[in-house]
């Protein structure tokens, strides 16, 4: 650097607004699967990537890449798309990010890197996941599909159970050291959450099935249609393996339990996602699995799943759709994005209300939602002010079909079937910081450690664990007593 | 996107309407156990269904499946021949038949639940008990797997609906019988359709009989994660994938059930005529 010619300084004028990402138009998007943000031109790209101040971190300075969970080089890619250089700035983005196509997509930014974006404080911060967005789709397109170069093999064996961002992630990074993997997967199609749940408007199944090839290329192995804890247990999997990763998500839907919930029309949000996603419903009879929404579709919920939900019943041809949530439009844990994609969209949200029964017709199917105004009171254990029920408020809504989108918990298979794994009383998987649970050699992360919670935490698992992982394969095996486990299945 | 893997070894026509078929899957087989089933997906557009396993050989590596001929998905498993590949195939899933030296147990079995019925009397006769078995179809070419069930039985009844062999009516007749005669039964398994085994539940239950029923209500992914296949077992939800899908007969709610398993008809509709259309 010290030879370089000192550039002149001069202040530079940031463009106050992020370059606008072309989007389907609501009216249009409605009435088709196709992804809603179109995706940027190259030229924009760049001019997107030159807003970018190009901070350095500091002891006391936080910059986009401390709000990174998986650690992206952030500035240093951003200084290769401001030079066109993008064959090298998605090489840098890969070196620490398995999925950069899906986390570009997915990401909550505006929490994360783009929340602690230094331009941001006074502009919109430099749209950090579009521009990685923009790298992955542009590999995608230009780049050859050869085998990825890893280096030569360590001899270790590591078996990683879950196909998802967690189980992804590890693969990816342990794959990159050297390390030999077989991926286990129950379903037919790799991703997980990403084929199963989020939708394909959100998130082209194409875009996934990429990624994974890209996983794949590195040498993984893939290992579909295997349930760990049927075909094979975990401890059945140590006797071929020198260490386990056990990410097997928050697969198990949560229910209101209240009257009415088993009519028909009536379904969890994985059912209806698995449905459209997984099995292509919403392309029947062309492939063979139903889906129904009806005139009108209530969602029971406000996350990202219950927007979901939502828009995908637009999609389906409802004529109406709404959400159901007990709190106010403040506290709706879904992304804004999302929320105000499924404004425009024109779902209708009926805030401070739930549900108290559902009333069926003469031949079981669900045909209103009794529900009951709420509102705020004393903030609960989790900060938020807790919905309380007015008296005497309840009213009807009609719906041919309920969606419940109330949350998920973690999959009971793996640990109900490996005796020695300690769990919490929410039933995830005890794990200490580097994601190691009570079985040595056995590492767990994603929503089977955490609850359920977003793709790119599950990534930043995957990625302690690897790294965890690989100190246990080349180094060091020592393993937290058996109290430390004792006391985090208490705690949690 | 992947080959389809799982290799048809041999087909047969049990009846015009049921297939039999012998697939290659040696891990499945390995762990398979009786009361499990499988999800099968014969295409890549195909749904995910669940199947009842009739028999499994962890020397053969092969696993055999049965299939009433109802619906689109199942009809095309009925064009299937020793060679073809299905897709994708799930399994083993549910929980196994609880085994256990009851003393006399009593199995019950009507149409396509036939063919779960073997392994499970089977299996029920490995572990020690007199196993009394009654069997019933519609008429004498619709029975299947009466040789085989014969072969583990130590008492043996056929009903069929039309006489056309063994007694002259219902399954649940032959059981009324027993129980009027006061036959020491320990226990009652019962395989069929919900009508039949709603009516076996309803027949013991006033006698205390213990009895388990097999049910078969819609699935998706079969694994636990979506609930399409919720059943109501005293009043609370169960998923028949893997909390079943054997549940206590008397505390089942089967007019649930078949309401709900009547949910998709009309598009079970337009895919069966879609595809009989494009034959």
């Amino acid at each position: 650097m010290a030879d370089e010619p000192q550039q002149p300084k001069q202040p530079k004028k940031i463009v106050p607004k992020k370059y606008p990402m072309p989007e389907q138009d609501p009216k249009e998007r409605i009435r088709n699967f196709n992804e809603v943000p179109i995706g940027q031109e190259a030229q924009t790209a760049i001019l997107e990537a030159q807003r970018c101040l190009q901070c350095k971190r500091g002891p006391n300075r936080k910059v986009c890449m401390d709000g990174c969970p998986v650690e992206i080089d952030i500035p240093v890619f951003i200084k290769q798309v401001q030079e066109g250089n993008f064959e090298e700035a998605i090489r840098i983005i890969r070196q620490k990010q398995n999925l950069p196509a899906v986390c570009g997509r997915v990401c909550p930014y505006e929490n994360q890197c783009e929340g602690l974006c230094v331009v941001g404080k006074k502009n919109e911060p430099v749209g950090i996941g579009r521009l990685e967005r923009f790298l992955a789709d542009w590999e995608r397109k230009e780049m050859k599909k050869g085998k990825v170069e890893v280096p030569p093999p360590t001899g270790k064996q590591v078996a990683v159970v879950g196909a998802g961002p967690a189980g992804l992630t590890v693969a990816g990074d342990l794959a990159k050291l050297g390390h030999k993997i077989t991926i286990f997967e129950a379903l037919q199609y790799c991703g997980g959450v990403l084929v199963y749940g989020i939708p394909e408007f959100r998130l082209p199944k194409e875009i996934v099935h990429a990624e994974v090839d890209y996983i794949r290329r590195m040498g993984v192995d893939i290992k579909n249609d295997f349930v760990v804890g049927k075909l094979e247990t975990v401890d059945e999997l140590m006797r071929d393996y020198d260490a386990v990763f056990v990410a097997t998500g928050a697969g198990l839907p949560d229910w209101t339990n209240l009257k009415g919930e088993n009519l028909n029309g009536i379904m969890s949000a994985n059912e209806f996602l698995t449905r459209v996603n997984l099995m292509k419903a919403f392309k029947f009879p062309e492939y063979d699995t139903p889906i129904r929404a009806g005139e009108r579709v209530v969602t029971i919920g406000g996350g990202n799943v219950a927007m979901d939900c939502a828009r995908t019943s637009l999609r389906l041809g409802c004529k109406e759709s709404v959400i159901l949530y007990r709190r106010s439009d403040a506290e709706l844990p879904a992304r804004r994005e999302e929320v105000h994609h499924a404004q425009q969209e024109g779902v209708r949200f009926e805030l401070l209300a739930a549900p108290v029964e559902f009333i069926g017709d003469d031949c079981g199917n669900v045909k209103q939602v009794k529900a009951i105004r709420m509102q705020l009171g004393e903030p609960d254990a989790s900060g938020r002010r807790r919905p309380v029920k007015i008296p005497g408020s309840e009213f009807l809504i009609d719906a041919q079909t309920v969606l419940i989108a109330i949350g998920q918990s973690p999959n009971p298979l793996v640990p109900m079937t490996t005796p020695d794994l300690k769990t919490t009383k929410e039933g995830t998987i005890a794990v200490d910081e580097e994601g190691r649970t009570s079985k040595k050699a056995v590492w767990a992360g994603g929503d089977i450690a955490s609850g359920a919670a977003t793709v790119i935490l599950a990534m930043g698992d995957g990625k302690k664990a690897a790294k965890s992982m690989h100190r246990y394969l080349t180094q060091d095996q020592s393993w937290p007593a058996p109290e430390v486990f004792e006391k985090l299945s208490c705690e949690m | 996107m992947r080959a389809k893997m799982y290799e048809i070894v041999k087909a047969e026509k049990l009846t015009p309407d049921v297939i039999k078929l012998e697939i290659k899957a040696p891990q499945i087989a390995k762990k398979a156990k009786a009361g499990q089933f499988i999800m099968v997906t014969p295409t890549e557009h195909g749904e995910r269904i669940p199947l009842t396993m009739a028999d499994f050989s962890p020397e053969k590596g092969t696993i055999t499946i049965a299939a009433l001929e109802i619906g689109k998905t199942t009809k095309e498993l009925g064009t299937l021949k020793a060679g073809d590949k299905v897709f994708s195939l799930v399994g083993p899933l549910g929980l196994p038949t609880h085994l256990h030296n009851f003393g006399n147990v009593v199995s019950i079995g009507g149409g396509i639940g036939l063919a779960l019925m073997y392994p499970v009397v089977r299996a029920f006769r490995q572990s020690g008990n007199h196993t009394i078995n009654i069997i019933g179809a519609k008429n004498e070419k619709l029975l299947i797997y009466e040789d085989e069930i014969k072969t583990v039985s130590d008492e043996f009844y056929v009903c069929t609906d039309d006489g056309s062999k063994g007694h002259h009516g219902f399954v649940s007749d032959v059981l009324k019988k027993m129980i009027a005669e006061n036959k020491k039964i320990d226990l009652v398994y019962a395989v069929g359709p919900i009508i039949m085994m709603k009516v076996i539940a309803n027949i013991t239950k006033p006698h205390n009989i213990k009895t388990i029923v097999s049910l078969n209500p819609i699935m998706v992914d079969g694994t636990g994660m979506c609930g399409s296949c919720r059943v109501i077992i005293s009043g609370e939800t169960k998923f028949g994938c893997v909390d079943g899908p054997e549940f206590d007969g008397h505390a089942v709610d089967f007019d649930n059930l078949t309401a709900r398993n009547r949910r998709y008809m009309p598009e079970e509709a337009v895919s069966l005529k879609k595809w009989q259309g494009a034959k």
